[in-house]
C-alpha cells in the first residue's frame, strides 16, 4: 500500500504548483466579498426605498452574502479542474500508475481540495460578513446575534461541499470540458431558475446548492420546506454520494 | 520480471489482447514488437493495472501491479510523452511522483540531469518540445530507480539526435542490470537496441525468442537469376530438383541455393545468365512477411483476404481501435 500521508503530500504538490488555484480560488474570495460589499453599501444608502415594500426582518447577513451565487461558480470551478485537469492531459495514466490505490487516491484528492477549499471559504465568508457589516452601518447585526454565526460558518461550509461535489461529478464523468459544461449552466442557471418554477420547485428545493444554501439563512422564509441543519444534510448527502459515484467510476473504468 | 499469462482484453467486439502468455527476460532489453495497433500499449496499459484485463493475469516480480507498495520503486514507465499538466513545472511534476511513492527530493534533481533537463526544470512543460516531453517522461520512469522500465514507442517523433540517446540509455540501463521493455513498430529500431525480441500481430503472441535467434529463424536467403531464355532455364532447375520461386522483374529466385553450385549447374547446361546475385531478406521484410500471416490467418477465408494480406500495406488492415479488416467484419455479420 502507498501511504496515505505521502498521497496528502503529493496531491498538495499538484494542487499548490498550478495556476488554476490561485486564479479560482481568488476570483471566488472577489467577487463574494466584493458583490457582497456593493450591495451592501447600496441597501445602506437606499434602505427606506429598498425595503418599502418588504414584510419580512432585514437579513443583513444575507445582504452581505449577495455575491456568494457567483463566487460558489469559481469555487466550481477549482474544484472541476483539480480533477479534471488530469484527464484532458492524461497525467491520470501517469497518477494511477504511482498510486494504484484508487479508492484511497481519490479519498486523498478530496481531503487536500476540500482542506484548501474549506481554509479559503471561511476566509471568504468572515470577510464578506464584516466588510458587508461596516458598510451596512447602522443597518448592520453582529456575530452575536442570533443564528448570525451559524449563517457565516454556513456560508463556508457551503462554499466547500460545491466544490466537493464539483469534484466528485468531474470523476465521474472524467472529463473537464464535460464536467464543467454541466455543473456551471447547472448551477449558474438551472438550479434557479427551476426553483422559482412552481411545481417543479419542490423537486429543485433539493438540489445541493438550493439545499446548502439555506444554511445562510438568519430568518425563516415563508414557504421553506425545511431548515438549515436539514439543509446542510442534504448538501452533504449529495457531496458524498458525487465522491463515492467518483470512486466507483475511477475504480471500474479502464484509465 | 513480468509475466504475463493468458493476458486478454476486449473491447466490445474488437479483441484487443488475445491470451498473450510471455515472460519479458531480467536484465536485458526485451523489444515488444508489432504493428500500429497490434496491441502493444494496451498489453502495457494492463501490465501497469491501468486497463483491467478481460481475462488472463500480469505479474511483476511475482505480485500483480496493485500488491506493490510504492510501485514506482519496481517499475518505470514512459507511455505517453507528454501526460504532463502544461501548466506545472518539470520539477514540480517529478516532485509529486516523487513524494506519492516517497522518494527522497534530491532524486528528482538527479534525474532531471541525467536527462538533460536540468536548465528548464523551473519552466512550465506548456512550453516543452516533444523531444523534452519524452525526456521528462523518462525521468519520471527513472524516479524511483527502478529494477524494470517499460516505454512505449519511445522513440516516435523524435529527431536523430534524441532516438541516439534513448537507443544509448536503453542499453546503458540494461548494463546495468536493469531490465528494459520497449515497444516499437519499427523491425529496423528493434534490431539495433534489443536483446529478446516479443513480436505480436493482432493480439496474439506471433514470435517471443533471442534477438539473434529471430535474426536466423527469419533472414530468408535466396539465389537470384536472370536470364534471356527463361524457359531453359527453367527445365535446367527442374531437372535438378530446384524449386524457384518468380523474383522481380522477370527474374527467378532459388531459395537457400548454393550460388557457386547454381552458377556451376547453368554454365554445364549454357544458359546465359544476366544477373546471378545473392538476396537477403532484411529484418523488416521478416517482421511484415510474419505480421502479415497473422492478418491473413485472422482475416481466415473471407472474401476480401488480399485487402488485408498484401505486405506493402499492412498498416491499413491492422486497426485495433478503429475500423477492421473488411474481411473481419464480414465474417461478424455472418
Amino acid at each position: 500500500m502507498t501511504s496515505f500521508p505521502a498521497i496528502l503530500r503529493s496531491e498538495w504538490t499538484k494542487i499548490r504548483s498550478v495556476r488554476s488555484t490561485v486564479w479560482t480560488l481568488a476570483l471566488a474570495f472577489v467577487v463574494t466579498v466584493g458583490i457582497g460589499a456593493l450591495l451592501s453599501l447600496l441597501t445602506n444608502n437606499n434602505f427606506t426605498e429598498f425595503r418599502r415594500h418588504e414584510q419580512t426582518p432585514f437579513d443583513a447577513t444575507g445582504t452581505a452574502f449577495s455575491g456568494i451565487m457567483l463566487g460558489e461558480l469559481a469555487i466550481i470551478v477549482f474544484g472541476v479542474l483539480a480533477i479534471g485537469n488530469e484527464y484532458s492531459s492524461g497525467m491520470i495514466r501517469v497518477t494511477l500508475a504511482a498510486v494504484p490505490q484508487r479508492g484511497t487516491l481519490l479519498a486523498g484528492k478530496a481531503m487536500v481540495l476540500g482542506s484548501l477549499a474549506l481554509a479559503v471559504s471561511l476566509v471568504t465568508a468572515f470577510v464578506t460578513f464584516f466588510v458587508g457589516q461596516a458598510l451596512l452601518g447602522p443597518h448592520s447585526t453582529t456575530l452575536g446575534e442570533p443564528n448570525v454565526l451559524r449563517a457565516v460558518f454556513g456560508a463556508a461550509l457551503y462554499l466547500t461541499m460545491l466544490c466537493l461535489f464539483s469534484a466528485g461529478v468531474t470523476a465521474m464523468l472524467h472529463n473537464q470540458t464535460l464536467a464543467l459544461g454541466v455543473l456551471v449552466p447547472f448551477f449558474f442557471l438551472l438550479s434557479p431558475i427551476l426553483s422559482a418554477v412552481p411545481k417543479v420547485k419542490t423537486l429543485a428545493h433539493y438540489f445541493p446548492d438550493y439545499a446548502g444554501s439555506r444554511m445562510l439563512l438568519v430568518y425563516e422564509q415563508n414557504g421553506q420546506p425545511y431548515g438549515p441543519w436539514a439543509g446542510f444534510t442534504i448538501c452533504l448527502a449529495w457531496t458524498l454520494a458525487a465522491l463515492a459515484g467518483g470512486a466507483l467510476v475511477l475504480k471500474n473504468r479502464d484509465a | 520480471m513480468i509475466e504475463l499469462h493468458d493476458l486478454t482484453k476486449r473491447y466490445g467486439k474488437t479483441l484487443a489482447v488475445d491470451r498473450l502468455s510471455f515472460t519479458v527476460p531480467q536484465g536485458v532489453v526485451t523489444g515488444f514488437l508489432g504493428p500500429n495497433g497490434a496491441g502493444k500499449s494496451t498489453t502495457m496499459r494492463m501490465i501497469l493495472d491501468l486497463d483491467r484485463p478481460t481475462g488472463g493475469r500480469v505479474t511483476i516480480d511475482g505480485r500483480r501491479y496493485g500488491q506493490l507498495s510504492e510501485p514506482l520503486k519496481y517499475i518505470g514507465a514512459l507511455l505517453e510523452a507528454k501526460a504532463v499538466h502544461p501548466g506545472r513545472t518539470a520539477r514540480d511534476h517529478l516532485l509529486w511522483l516523487a513524494q506519492s511513492n516517497r522518494i527522497p527530493t534530491r532524486r528528482v534533481d538527479e534525474v532531471l540531469a541525467l536527462v538533460g533537463l536540468t536548465p528548464v526544470a523551473r519552466k512550465r512543460a506548456r512550453g516543452f518540445s516533444l523531444g523534452m516531453g519524452q525526456r521528462l517522461g523518462i525521468a519520471s520512469a527513472l524516479l524511483g530507480d527502478p529494477e524494470i522500465v517499460m516505454f512505449d514507442e519511445p522513440v516516435n517523433g523524435l529527431d536523430p539526435e534524441g532516438i541516439l540517446w534513448i537507443r544509448n540509455l536503453m542499453k546503458r540501463l540494461a548494463g546495468e542490470g536493469r531490465t528494459v521493455f520497449v515497444s516499437s513498430h519499427l523491425m529496423s529500431e528493434m534490431a539495433v537496441t534489443a536483446d529478446h525480441l516479443v513480436v505480436i500481430g493482432k493480439g496474439r503472441l506471433l514470435a517471443d525468442l533471442p534477438m539473434p535467434e529471430f535474426i536466423r529463424r527469419n533472414s530468408r536467403s535466396a539465389v537470384r537469376l536472370r536470364t534471356p531464355q527463361p524457359e531453359r532455364l527453367l527445365d535446367v532447375l527442374a531437372g535438378a530438383g530446384l524449386r524457384h520461386e518468380p523474383g522481380p522483374d522477370g527474374s527467378y529466385e532459388v531459395v537457400d541455393g548454393d550460388i557457386a553450385r547454381l552458377g556451376e549447374l547453368v554454365s554445364a547446361h549454357g544458359v546465359v545468365l544476366h544477373e546471378l546475385s545473392p538476396q537477403q531478406a532484411s529484418l523488416e521484410e521478416a517482421f511484415m512477411q510474419m505480421t502479415a500471416d497473422s492478418v491473413e490467418y485472422h482475416a481466415g477465408d473471407g472474401p476480401g483476404r488480399d485487402a488485408a494480406g498484401a505486405p506493402g500495406e499492412w498498416g491499413a488492415g491492422w486497426n485495433a481501435d478503429g475500423s477492421r479488416p473488411a474481411a473481419a467484419a464480414r465474417q461478424e455479420e455472418n
